[in-house]
Parts: structure tokens; sequence; C-alpha cells
């Protein structure tokens, strides 16, 4: 049975600042009425992930010009911004899958999307200095809204 | 003189980065590119210098929907140059994976990349607005594929129990039968999707295609087979040197594939379908007649439908092969380096994979060459368009783009495969 909380971490651990979402969910405890999920991005698997759950918290590492930048996307109330999120399989990223869920009657009614700016994205290559700086403060962040979600479910 | 150009400068619902420039003038079709300008990815490259053992790990990595198919070609190639076989019970066990891997692609692309096609959707989150059901139907059927590559490859995506020989850890017959009830489920819904798909409605066009697939005496074909042609060619993996030849070409960081002396060819479901209907087991044969389809198709919008029959009898060779299991009484055959060179085609959900390996006696690789199914269909999808484009040259340059996107679709192309997406420029002239 799925937790009514979960916080979804994706990325891809390989590819520098790509691998923020990862890095953050793991600063993270599952615990009672919590999942915490890893993810690559790929829409159908974070559609099955966030069926039935009263609130989800995705973590993702995003396009932008000011790394390390945190944002806070209210998910629930309208689609993400275009072009902020990279395309997985297909061109069928993060922001699809909300969006199919979104069509199908699936999104949790609380859907909170993190979105850490990243400087390089390339294979190989180490977190950089600015997304690394961010990743603590963003799991705090994240904490307090598990603790708000756990309050109301 | 008039002049006309059409382009998809990103093309949508594909894998990968490429673009279409078309070229018209006087009303007819001058040029037609597909520019794959994804970068290329140099995993040949990569190999050289591993041990032969880390070959399947490495190349499942090229791709995220057909990992199973590079382990699967990656193994077979090593096994005949290390001259071993593995036991009957392992080798269902890949059929099985393999199954597995066709569902979850076939299953992908029929509900969320083509069928908005058909139905004049831009895309599947605004189809799923309208066809619930039916969009919810195709995930769960994808799902029961991602479970048999998460049981048996360890787990959804890049698996990590096949090896060289076999695999890490075999299933018992217990772990199977939960996976047995979800497939007696996806069967349904692999009969309902060949149904639903064949009421679409398919644009009447036809080629003189030469087929390319494997060909087993009495399997659908996964992992064995002969490398056979609707126009002659029947061969072993290790000939495909010598009768298939790879093309640099300036407009696609992906090799083309042709056959020497020939051209172009077909690799895929198509071709596959049109090459062992007879080898297809009576419920998909049923299927496929009732869907209005003969033993052969070369209606290339008839794809989806092809895929969806794949689709029916891979659940159905599933559960077939989960009631005949046998646990291996090994999950691995022994292995000994020594040097050598090996050669495998496998059928990759989008068509025929090729890999070869030359390792030396402490089994490192010191070569390695490997040609997914897309760089083999490049120039069909090319020739697809210069057929069928002076048809269509008097609709609007929406509908002229829309046609051609769904065109190259009809073929599931992966680009990153193949170098390893899409744009479309028509210039009209």
């Amino acid at each position: 049975m799925a937790s009514p909380v979960v916080v979804i971490g994706v990325g891809n651990a390989l590819r520098a600042d790509d691998a923020a979402g990862l890095e953050i969910v793991r600063r993270l405890r599952a615990g009672p009425g919590v999942d915490v999920l890893e993810q690559s991005g790929e829409a159908t698997a974070l559609l099955d992930a966030l069926r039935g759950r009263a609130a989800a918290l995705i973590v993702d590492a995003a396009a932008g010009t000011d790394p390390g930048r945190l944002h806070r996307l209210d998910a629930a109330a309208g689609p993400l911004p275009q072009g902020m999120f990279g395309v997985s399989t297909h061109g069928f990223g993060v922001a699809e899958g909300i969006e199919l869920a979104r069509a199908l009657g699936a999104l949790p009614p609380v859907c909170v999307v993190y979105a850490v700016e990243g400087e390089r994205f390339e294979t190989g290559a180490p977190i950089s200095e600015a997304v690394a700086r961010t990743l603590p403060l963003a799991a705090e962040s994240i904490t307090k809204d598990i603790a708000t979600c756990m309050k109301r479910t | 003189m008039t002049r006309k150009t059409i382009k998809v400068d990103y093309l949508a619902r594909v894998e990968g980065e490429g673009a279409l420039h078309v070229s018209l003038r006087d009303g007819a079709v001058r040029d037609v590119e597909l520019r794959i300008f994804e970068p290329p990815r140099f995993f040949e490259a990569f190999l050289r210098g591993r041990a032969y053992a880390e070959a399947p790990d490495i190349t499942a990595r090229i791709c995220g929907i057909c990992p199973v198919a590079y382990q699967m070609s990656a193994v077979h190639a090593m096994e005949d140059a290390l001259g071993v076989a593995v036991d009957a019970p392992l080798r269902a066990l890949r059929r099985l994976l393999y199954c597995g891997e066709w569902i979850e692609s076939h299953g992908l692309h029929i509900y969320m990349l083509h069928a908005p096609d058909f139905l004049g959707y831009e895309s599947a989150i605004a189809m799923a607005r309208e066809h619930q059901a039916e969009v919810e139907r195709g995930l769960r059927l994808k799902k029961a594929g991602n479970e048999i590559v998460q049981l048996v490859g360890g787990r959804e995506i890049h698996p990590i129990n096949v090896r060289v020989g076999g695999f890490y850890r075999t299933p018992t017959r217990r772990e199977l039968a939960p996976l047995a009830e979800k497939l007696k489920w996806a069967r349904d819904a692999a009969l309902e999707t060949v149904r639903w798909v064949a009421g679409f409605e398919f644009p009447d066009c036809e080629r003189d295609y030469e087929f390319v697939a494997l060909r087993h005496p009495d399997e659908y074909p996964f992992n064995e087979g002969r490398v056979v042609s609707s126009k002659g060619l029947d061969i072993g993996a290790r000939e495909y040197d010598e009768r298939f030849e790879e093309r640099h070409v300036a407009h696609s960081t992906a090799l083309h594939s042709v056959i020497r002396g020939r051209g172009a060819y077909l690799v895929g479901p198509l071709a596959r379908y049109s090459l062992n209907f007879d080898r297809l087991s009576p419920l998909a044969q049923e299927a496929a007649r009732a869907a209005g389809l003969g033993p052969v198709c070369a209606n290339p919008y008839r794809s989806i439908v092809v895929r969806a029959v794949e689709t029916l009898y891979a659940c159905d060779e599933a559960l077939r092969l989960i009631e005949g299991y046998e646990e291996p009484a090994r999950p691995a055959v022994p292995l000994e380096p020594r040097a050598g060179s090996g050669y495998a085609c496998t059928e990759a959900p989008r068509g025929l994979l090729y890999h070869r390996y030359t390792i030396d006696a402490e089994g490192t690789i010191t070569d390695a060459k490997i040609v997914p199914p897309t760089s083999q269909n490049q120039p069909s999808i090319e020739d697809d368009l210069r057929a069928f484009l002076p048809e269509w040259l008097s609709m609007d340059d929406e509908a002229l783009r829309w046609r051609c996107e769904q065109t190259i679709r009809n073929y599931d192309p992966c680009i990153s495969c193949s170098c390893h997406f899409l744009r479309l420029e028509v210039e009209r002239g």
C-alpha cells in the first residue's frame, strides 16, 4: 500500500548536476506515511509513483542561468514552465508525467516540484559547487514541507 | 520555378534528437534528409580495453528502452567468441526477458507515441483527456512488460542480472507465478489493443521493401536464427559484415546501413512479421487476420497494428515460457576466456541489432562493432518520404509536416541508439 506522502528524487547520477534530485532525497528519511523514491525521470514511472497519494514532492534539476537557485513550484495549480525540465525517453519526462497524471485524474491534490538550477550536465562530471551548496538547504526545506503534508493527511 | 522547404526542427515523440529537411521544386521532391545531430557516443571505443564480461552492462547503457536487446546481442556474441552455448532453461529465460522488453517498448510506442498521430492529437497527454480508458490500458500493459524485466533482469531499466553465460540469479517457479496472473490480463489487453488500432485509418501506401529479420526453424525470433531477407538473403551473423555496409552521410551523426550491391532495407516489426508470420502463435495469427493483415504487411502505417500483434505474441509466449519453466540447475554456464571473434544478431523491438567483438586470450575486448536498428532503417525512412510525398503535396504545410512526422514515427526510431531526434524542414520550390 502506497504511503499518503511521496518524495521523488529525479535524476541521473552520472550526469553532474542532473544528480541533484537524487542527492537531495538521499538526505531525507522515509518514515511512517512517507515514501522516498529515486527515479530516472521517465513519465510513466513517475505517473505510477503519483497514483493514490495525498501529496507528492518531486525534486529535480532544471535548466537555468543561476546555478544552485532553488525553485518551489506548485504543480497542482497548473503545468510547469516549459523548457525548464529535461526530457527523458522519447521526450517524455517529469513535466509530461505530471500532465499525464493530471489528464488521467491521478495527480495528488498537493504536488510540489522543487527544481534546482544546474550549471553542468555532462556525463561523468561531479556536481558543481553552486548546486552542492544548495543540497542541504533543499533537503531542509523539503523536510518542513513533509511535516506540513503529514499534518494534513 | 517554385521552391518550397518544409522544416521540422525538432521531431517530437521519438527518442533522441533529429530534424527533417524536405526540399520541393516544381511540385517534385528534390531532397529528403533525416538529419540526426545527436552527438555520437563512442560506445564501441569505450568497450575496447574492457573485460568481455563487462559488455552486457556497458552496452545496456546505450538505451533506456531497449537495454535487454543490447545485453542479448552482447552475451550471444561473446558466447560465440568463447565457443559456449547456454543450457535450455537459461535460453528460455532469455526469451522471457526479451518478451518483457517488447511488451514495454511496443506498449509505449503504440499508446504514448504513435496512436496520437492516428487520432489527431498533438500528444498522448491531449489524447489521455479524451481516451482515458485506452491510455490506462496501455500504461498497465507496458507495466506488465516492465515487471518481467524487473523480475528476470533485476531492475526495470538497465537490467543488471544478465551475464555472459547466463544470469547472476535465476527466478524460482514460485516467483514467476504472480507474473503469469498479470500476463493473462496483459494478453487480453494486447488483444484489445490489436482490435483498437486496427480500427484506425491508414494511408494507402505500400512499398517494395527488402525485409530483413532473423528466422528460426520454429520460433518467432528473439535471440536466435539466420539473418534472412524477402529478396533471398540467408546468412549467419558471422557473414553480416560481408553483406551489409555502414556508410557515413554528411547530414547524420548515425551511420546509414545498406545491403552491399542493393541498398536500403527494412528491419523491425514489419520485416519480422512478414518473414515470420508462420512462426506466430495461433492466437497472434488469428488476431492479425481479424485485424485485416495478410501474412505480409508492406504498409508502414500499419506497423502500429503489427506492433500490437507482436505485443500479443510476446504476452502469449511469456505465458508459455512461464508455464514450461524449469528452474535452471545453475544460473550460468562456466566460461574460460580465449582469443577470438564473436558475432550475434538479436531482434530488438525496433529490429535487428548486430554486435561483433574481438577479444584476446585474457578476455579483453580489442574490437567492437554495434549496428542498431535505427541506423539500418534511416535510408528506408528517407525512401518512404521520397516515395509518398508526391501524393501529399496538395496538403497545407501543417498537415504535410504532421504526415512527415507520422511517417518517421512509423519506425519508432531510437535516434539516441542510432548515433546513438528530429527537426522537419520542407523547402517547396
